[in-house]
């Protein structure tokens, strides 16, 4: 099924948009899965090893848009694509590292869903308006849990604390890549399509701060006068492509079976 | 030369074969009971069925597909076309009162109707579908499958699903 994209909004860039969303599910349900059987308890193995399978479902929801576009089919994105040319943020590309850095990345992560979704639900593209409202329902779940482990780790004991002070020191410069700004967004924002990311950091971080501030976590953000000062480098590339060493053995996992026999089904 | 009898497959026809068509997690259910399915078009020898995903990530969707089509093939169709359909989206809260009996039968809590926020709506005390206390905790947000969580009961001492309000 072809899609028309409404005149006025830039097919490339909105492919763009659908990619780099796609990507970043793709490849965070891809380190939320490496939990399967390591978590430190047994509700976490499964929280996480569900929360893996929604985001490559969502991933597949916005693939499949891009495909409806002209573009390749979910199956190459995911299974044939040169690791290069994958535009996930690095943020969700890092090694799943300690679980107090796996619990925080997941919040910033799913405040990020939250404030992309329901921006995306008034989208001038229809096919993505219709997509953010059905996955913002499921995601609604995902939040719920992840705020509420940052909140009870950051405020357990001196151990719990520290790990999530250190995860938060790493973890926020790389969040802050998630709102990378795309090649051509100025005209998807003037088109409709979205509001842009600078305007979703700005509204990330007035969710963001309060909730790490409430869990003891401290982050460079400065507030005075209603103007925010981020006192951090966004870690930013991921969105042109360039990528990190650790996406590469992470894209190679994720192909080894696909490769062995290309197009084949079980 | 004898003519070739051309039966003619009803709407109604097909959406009784589709009525028996299982959820393969929750087999009590039909796909019709889960109101999954949106739309029958019926034309001529072409079937066009309309489906909407539970949870976007359910494995059992392609599964699903295929049963779609294998039945309506069987029943006479030569084409069946499934289509996915996003929007409107999907919510429990068009589950009727008669599948929800069924789950409980099934020892499934049933969802909670949706209010305005996800954790409004799952405020309210979940009754256990064995013996009906509403004595019971949430275990895990999370459970065997995309759309149910874990509870306990504290009054029978056991373990029950809920299926996820959505
Ligand atoms: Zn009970």
């Amino acid at each position: 099924m072809a899609l028309e994209v409404p005149a006025g909004i830039p097919k490339e860039a909105l492919q763009r948009l659908l990619v780099a969303l796609a990507d970043d599910e793709l490849i965070l349900g891809h380190r939320d899965s490496e939990w399967t059987g390591h978590a430190p308890i047994l509700e976490e193995d499964i929280a996480f090893s569900n929360i893996a399978q929604d985001e490559i479902g969502h991933a597949l929801v916005w693939y499949t848009i891009n495909e409806q576009l002209g573009g390749k089919s979910p199956d190459w994105m995911g299974f044939e694509r040169d690791w290069k040319q994958f535009t996930c943020c690095h943020f969700t590309a890092f090694p799943k590292g300690d679980f107090g850095y796996t619990v925080l990345r997941q919040y910033l992560f799913d405040v990020a869903e939250q404030v992309r979704l329901k921006n995306l639900a008034s989208s001038s593209f229809t096919p993505m308006k219709e997509a953010a409202e059905k996955i913002l329902l499921e995601e609604g779940y995902h939040l719920m849990h992840s705020q509420s482990l940052v909140e009870r780790l950051g405020n357990a004991t001196e151990e719990s604390h520290k790990r999530m002070q250190a995860a938060a020191e790493i973890a926020f410069p790389q969040a802050l890549g998630m709102f990378e700004v795309l090649t051509g967004e100025e005209d998807l924002v003037n088109a409709g399509a979205f509001s842009g990311n600078t305007v979703l950091k700005t509204e990330w971080v007035e969710i963001v701060a309060p909730v790490l501030a409430s869990a003891s976590l401290r982050i460079p953000v400065e507030k005075e006068n209603g103007e925010i000062t981020l006192n951090a480098k966004p870690d930013e590339g991921g969105r042109k492509g360039w990528q990190k060493e650790h996406l590469k053995r992470l894209v190679h996992d994720m192909q080894t079976v696909y490769k062995m026999s290309p197009g084949g089904s079980w | 030369m004898e003519s070739v009898e051309v039966q003619q497959i009803t709407l109604t026809d097909a959406w009784q074969a589709l009525s028996e068509i299982s959820d393969p997690e929750i087999p009590v259910l039909s796909l019709v009971d889960l109101k999954i399915i949106r739309d029958v078009r019926v034309e001529g020898a072409t079937a066009t069925v309309e489906l909407t995903p539970t949870f976007l990530g359910c494995p059992a969707l392609d599964y699903m597909k295929n049963e779609i089509r294998e039945k309506l093939l069987a029943l006479g169709f030569q084409t069946v076309n499934v289509e996915l359909k996003l929007s409107p989206a999907w919510s429990t809260d068009l589950l009727g009162e008669e599948a929800r009996e069924k789950l409980r039968v099934f020892g499934i809590a049933p969802p909670e109707k949706r209010a305005a926020t996800l954790a409004e709506s799952l405020k309210k005390p979940v009754v256990c579908p064995y013996c009906r206390s509403s004595e019971t905790r949430l275990e895990s947000s999370f459970g065997p499958t995309l759309c149910k969580q874990i509870y306990y009961c504290e009054h029978c001492r056991q373990s029950f699903e809920r299926f996820k309000t959505l």
